[in-house]
């Protein structure tokens, strides 16, 4: 049979982001996804030297709108770490408080979107409306629906309202009773069993060979997070990691179901221990020493992780950025190969891909459409060839010669 | 035009562009049409194609990758279209003023410009606040 091309995107009604998918389709059969990325790509990295610490945060906080306290949290684990600096109780407490509430409005978003991509607008609609009394808590504590600016060095920016406890306490039970009758209608319909069970299914295998993180992985059974394994604020909790084991499109909204209401437990400790824990909340930072840092944190998705390096002054030389939808995203080699189109993009989008987060570096092409990088390589290879004849008349160094002996 | 006006008042038809958002502004224009918000109710509705539609959203810096293809959605658009850059990043380019990977900007040095609405991200308000407003410089 003749293979047929369909492009979707990049700016498609359906992606509510800018990227740009290449299906290669057999009759119905999906044989091949190229992608394309790079829509998104805004630099962060390279503002990010030009920036101080605590302006990074702000900085990055703006890499991706919905885990925007995602990459602070990472950031700042980073800065701390190159100085191993201690955050008082409280704004441990208070850094899980937010994070968990970002997770909830997360997952929610995307239970909402795949049910639009299965033509299932009424979950759509019911996710996004429960998802906004979270958005409207999150404005009452940090003073914005998304970017919530709460992180600092050492702790946190702005303390939490004690009062406000009794307004989150019903909220939260009202979205634990709504999700556990969401994830009964879910099990009891048969239309949409029929449709996500046993779909685009990642094995364990797979999932280890393509370095997937987050619920990705956990709902093909690999138990992995990062809340659990490597905590910097999450050890005053308990996080019980919700794994299942089948790696289909069902498993992994179930899993993200279940998060909600674990997010929602987390929470709770939160509120119970703010009544016990006051005090400080941030221990100020005067200097950066030169070093290495490395932060990692458990982002919605999976895991996030940044790199800083610091030479003492108060800019970062370098901050490398690694999203988890970057190692997430490539598993659609494994799960969308070989299946019917119409499962395609649910499949595509149960990795719960996020462009923005991903878009970090940049190809440098020529007018000829030459990639650039690998001319850099070849005139510096070329320089050291050059300067060598003028040192060693047959161009071969007293190095090269002791190996070829 | 006038009649023109008084119909499209009653029935917004937007198309939404991301040209290299942060997403926020996205997923808060989304909010707008959930339960929420629910902005059906004035007749404004999020369309798949850019043929279809009265107003043009634009949310984030344009890159130079976007660029182009927001030039060529402007095209698209049957006139007349009313384009809105939502968010600071479409005015200022807010944290990413330094970007260089930034095409134009403001957005009106790409496409013209009818509204702005500034906010990182604006809130739900803020941008029915400006759709409205726009609608009320129709005569």
């Amino acid at each position: 049979m003749s293979k047929c091309r369909i492009p979707l995107g990049p700016f498609h009604p359906l992606l509510e982001e800018a990227e740009f998918f290449n299906i290669k389709v057999e009759g119905e059969k999906v044989v091949d996804i190229e992608m394309e990325t790079g829509w998104m790509h805004r630099g962060h990295e390279k503002i990010s030297e030009t920036r101080t610490f605590t302006q990074s945060i702000f900085l990055v906080e703006r890499i991706c709108g919905i885990c925007s306290t995602s990459h602070p949290f990472a950031c700042v684990n980073a800065i701390e770490d190159i100085d191993n600096v201690e955050i008082p109780e409280r704004a441990k407490y208070i850094r899980v408080l937010i994070g968990e509430l970002e997770r909830i409005h997360s997952h929610l978003l995307w239970v909402g979107l795949a049910g639009h991509f299965i033509g299932y607008d009424t979950l759509w609609m019911w996710a996004w409306k429960y998802r906004e009394p979270i958005l409207q808590l999150s404005e009452k504590i940090t003073g914005n629906r998304n970017h919530y600016a709460m992180m600092r060095v050492g702790g946190v920016g702005r303390d939490f309202d004690n009062s406000l406890i009794p307004e989150i306490n019903p909220v939260l039970d009202m979205l634990e009773k709504k999700m556990v009758m969401l994830a009964g209608a879910v099990n009891d319909d048969p239309v949409l069993k029929s449709r996500l069970k046993g779909v685009g299914i990642l094995t364990k295998e797979d999932a280890i060979n393509y370095c997937a993180n987050g619920p990705t992985a956990r709902a093909s059974g690999y138990d992995i997070d990062v809340r659990r394994d490597d905590p910097t604020a999450y050890e005053v909790v308990d996080v019980k990691v919700i794994v299942t084991q089948n790696g289909d499109v069902f498993d992994k909204a179930v899993v993200r179901v279940l998060e909600i209401i674990e997010s929602c437990h987390i929470i709770k400790q939160c509120l119970k221990a703010f009544e016990k824990v006051q005090g400080p909340i941030i221990n100020k930072v005067k200097e950066i020493s030169p070093g290495e840092g490395i932060g990692r944190y458990e982002a919605p998705r999976g895991e996030v992780f940044h790199y800083i390096r610091s030479d003492g002054t108060n800019r970062p030389v370098r901050h490398k950025v690694r999203a988890p939808s970057f190692s997430n995203i490539p598993t659609y080699k494994a799960s969308c190969i070989g299946i019917p189109l119409a499962d395609a993009l649910i499949t595509l989008a149960s990795v719960d891909p996020c462009y923005c987060c991903t878009e970090r570096s940049l190809k440098v092409f020529d007018t000829k459409g030459r990639r650039l990088e690998e001319s850099l390589l070849k005139l510096s290879r070329e320089k050291t060839k050059k300067i060598r004849k003028n040192f060693y008349a047959d161009g071969v160094s007293p190095l090269e010669r002791i190996f070829e002996l | 035009m006038s009649l023109y006006n008084k119909i499209i008042k009653k029935s917004i038809w937007v198309f939404h562009a991301s040209a290299s958002p942060c997403n926020n502004c996205d997923i808060e224009i989304l909010d707008l049409i959930t339960p929420g918000y629910d902005i059906e109710r004035f007749g404004i509705k999020l369309v798949g194609s850019v043929r279809h539609a009265d107003v043009l959203l634009v949310t984030g810096i344009v890159s130079h990758k976007v660029a182009p293809r927001i030039k060529q959605l402007y095209e698209q658009a049957p006139k007349p279209v009313f384009v809105v850059g939502i968010g600071t990043c479409t005015i200022g380019g807010a944290t990413f003023k330094q970007s260089y990977n930034r095409a134009g900007a403001p957005l009106d040095k790409i496409i013209p410009v009818n509204a702005f609405i500034p906010g990182c991200p604006p809130k739900p308000e803020a941008m029915i606040d400006g759709i409205v407003k726009l609608l009320g410089t129709l005569k």
